[in-house]
């Protein structure tokens, strides 16, 4: 079994309560940050950790933490992003479930950490029923002292909300984060001025994945040397990874970061290897928006070396041969799913999911998603393919948030890995849309 | 001809709900309660929010009606038009579909005898689409209110779900209870 950090005691009975949790170690980080350090120590501990954001970007947070501006006499504020909305992903949702005591001990001494006196945990409208979990954890937390004025006696004071979302994949982004949190539509804000200077009610702000924060207990109680010695070079500590799709055993699975890609699909301690006892197709390695890789690419870099679950090796190779870790969503994909079918789910998600404020997303998600449409439904043109590299061009960059780029890239990468395969759609319309049809030629070739 | 439009009024136990969120933020930042606002008048009046009860809410937040609208408008999960007793917020994205989601929307619409985004004849289910749902690992799956549905990868446990939701009223948030 490999090391856990975030895991260790999920599976305990009760765990989900104060006693239980303390029994357990829980809230040392709280007592040893307020008692024996000083905020900008904790800091420093992140800062060596190496610890990078969980929610899919991969940023180190400590450097996060370092630019949060300090203005005499303007509140600040830590957001922890439970918004998880990214196709794929279910990790947050999983964990706050069974043990909230966590994130909120993540909370406070993370909020200490950065001078925050009030902070917020920001969690999609559709869980709800995590909402209750976590409200009830926290009323726990202020019967102890954990919470409120004047916590264990230091005259260090926080509030500590939750507030819902109502449905929209766009919060997820940062800064329109910020604006759903304030009672608005959620559209992205043009940055700079960054989060870290003005963020939520213009106030300097950090914003946090659920996952990352939940790290920090143990890296103020071990040390950020020890969790740096965890992981694989700059990948660093341990990644809780969703996995879903065509395998024996979806789930949620903290993972040290470094195990070889083919060791989680197959082996009995992971995914359990592909399900029905079929063959493995392609994996979109960390959630719907980062490039779909064939097995081939998955299992070993173009290079031939083993591919592993990091940073640094699931993105080797660029986009031309590579993906990303992101989220750590790992959606795997057996022999009989039809790539373009997907490509077209994507896309209608990325259309739906908009947020209206940039044309090049807005238009070229909807251009995205028809031609996908026409192409699975029997009804594409010779110039689709090359029509959806282009128009997924157009939006890469050219947007206020990422969301175009996440857009882009599933499209861009399923052309590039299966081309063959759309071809085959355009070319054999009738063929390709008998029912249960899926093409059994080669991928296409990957090209430098 | 003078119409009556009967008063919007939010339970006692809504209100306190209400006015809990609205005490998270600082002062002159009440507007920033309005989603978990949405969310409580959703549940308080039949699993929809109708105009007048968006011009309630602007009121109790002392902010102007267009600031409600253009926020239930932008969110998925805000109802604007009635609905069913039982709302199926049906996930339809990619790694659900890997484990049978269109098979479960199928079903779900012929044993319904609706299609996408509509309420069956008597009022017991609307099927609504919605995008992933944070349920990858245990799809296909669906949610009602405060609940999700999980594996609902077969017709016995499809059936057994609508049988499930016909006895049911629809759930009380914790804090109506």
């Amino acid at each position: 079994m490999g090391l856990k950090i975030l895991t260790e005691h999920i599976n305990v009975p009760g765990i989900e309560t104060l006693e239980v949790y303390r029994k357990h170690g829980g809230y040392k980080s709280v007592e040893k940050a307020i008692k024996t350090m000083t905020p900008d120590e904790v800091v420093e501990e992140v800062k060596t950790s190496g610890l990078r954001g969980r929610g899919g970007a991969g940023f180190p947070t400590g450097m996060k933490w370092s630019f949060l501006a300090k203005p005499e006499g303007v509140p600040r504020y830590l957001v922890c992003n439970a918004d998880e909305s990214e196709p794929g992903t279910f990790k947050d949702r999983w964990f706050m479930e069974k043990n909230p005591h966590a994130l909120i001990e993540g909370m406070i001494t993370s909020s200490f950490a950065l001078g925050a006196n009030t902070s917020y945990i920001y969690i999609r409208g559709e869980l709800l029923f995590v909402l209750r979990i976590l409200e009830k954890a926290i009323a726990e937390a202020y019967a102890a002292g954990l919470l409120g004025k004047n916590i264990l006696g230091s005259g260090y004071d926080l509030d500590l909300h939750v507030a819902p979302g109502g449905g929209a994949y766009i919060c997820g982004e940062e800064t329109a984060l910020l604006e759903s949190l304030e009672g608005k539509r959620g559209n992205p804000r043009n940055k700079p001025p960054f989060p870290a200077v003005k963020g939520l009610f213009q106030c300097p702000t950090v914003v946090n994945n659920v996952e990352t924060i939940s790290a920090v207990p143990w890296i103020v109680n071990n040390g950020g040397a020890e969790y740096a010695k965890i992981g694989i070079g700059r990948s660093t500590g341990t990644k809780l990874i969703s996995a879903s799709g065509n395998i024996n055993k979806p789930g949620v699975y903290e993972i040290e970061l470094g195990v070889p890609v083919e060791e989680f699909i197959y082996s009995e301690e992971y995914c359990g290897g592909i399900w029905k006892g079929k063959q493995l197709k392609a994996v979109v390695p960390g959630g719907s928006s980062v490039p779909i890789l064939p097995a081939e690419l998955i299992l070993k870099t173009a290079a031939g070396e083993p591919r592993l679950m990091s940073y640094e090796s699931l993105s080797d190779g660029g986009f031309v041969s590579g993906s990303m870790l992101g989220s750590g969503a790992f959606i795997v994909f057996d022999e009989d799913q039809c790539i373009v079918r997907n490509t077209w789910n994507y896309a209608r998600f990325y259309h739906h999911e908009s947020c209206g404020q940039c044309s090049p997303c807005r238009e070229g998600t909807g251009w995205m998603e028809r031609v996908l449409h026409r192409i699975e439904y029997g009804h594409g043109h010779q110039q689709d393919i090359d029509l959806l590299v282009s128009v997924a061009k157009q939006i890469e960059g050219n947007t206020i948030c990422p969301l175009g780029d996440a857009a882009a890239w599933p499209v861009a990468a399923a052309i590039r890995h299966f081309r063959h395969e759309f071809e085959w759609h355009i070319n054999n319309p009738q063929e390709a849309t008998a029912p249960g049809a899926v093409y059994r030629g080669q991928p296409a070739a990957v090209t430098a | 001809m003078a119409e009556t439009i009967n008063e919007v009024k939010f339970s006692d136990a809504a209100m306190a709900e209400i006015q809990r969120y609205i005490s998270h933020y600082p002062e002159g930042r009440q507007k920033s309660a309005l989603l978990p606002i949405l969310h409580i008048a959703q549940a308080e009046f039949g699993g929809w929010v109708s105009p007048e009860v968006m011009d309630k809410i602007a009121e109790i937040l002392n902010i102007q009606p267009i600031e409600v609208y253009e926020v239930a408008t932008f969110y998925t999960m805000f109802n604007l038009k009635p609905v069913g007793k039982h709302v199926l917020e049906v996930c339809r994205t990619g790694p659900c579909c890997l484990r049978g989601a269109e098979q479960m929307i199928d079903m779900l619409k012929q044993k319904l005898n609706i299609e996408e985004g509509e309420t069956s004849a008597d009022g017991m289910f609307t099927l609504k689409p919605v995008e992933c749902l944070a349920s990858c690992g245990s799809g296909p799956m669906l949610q009602v209110r405060e609940t999700f549905y999980e594996n609902l990868d077969s017709e016995e446990r499809v059936d057994a779900f609508i049988a499930h939701m016909r006895s049911l009223e629809p759930e009380t948030p914790t804090w109506a209870k």
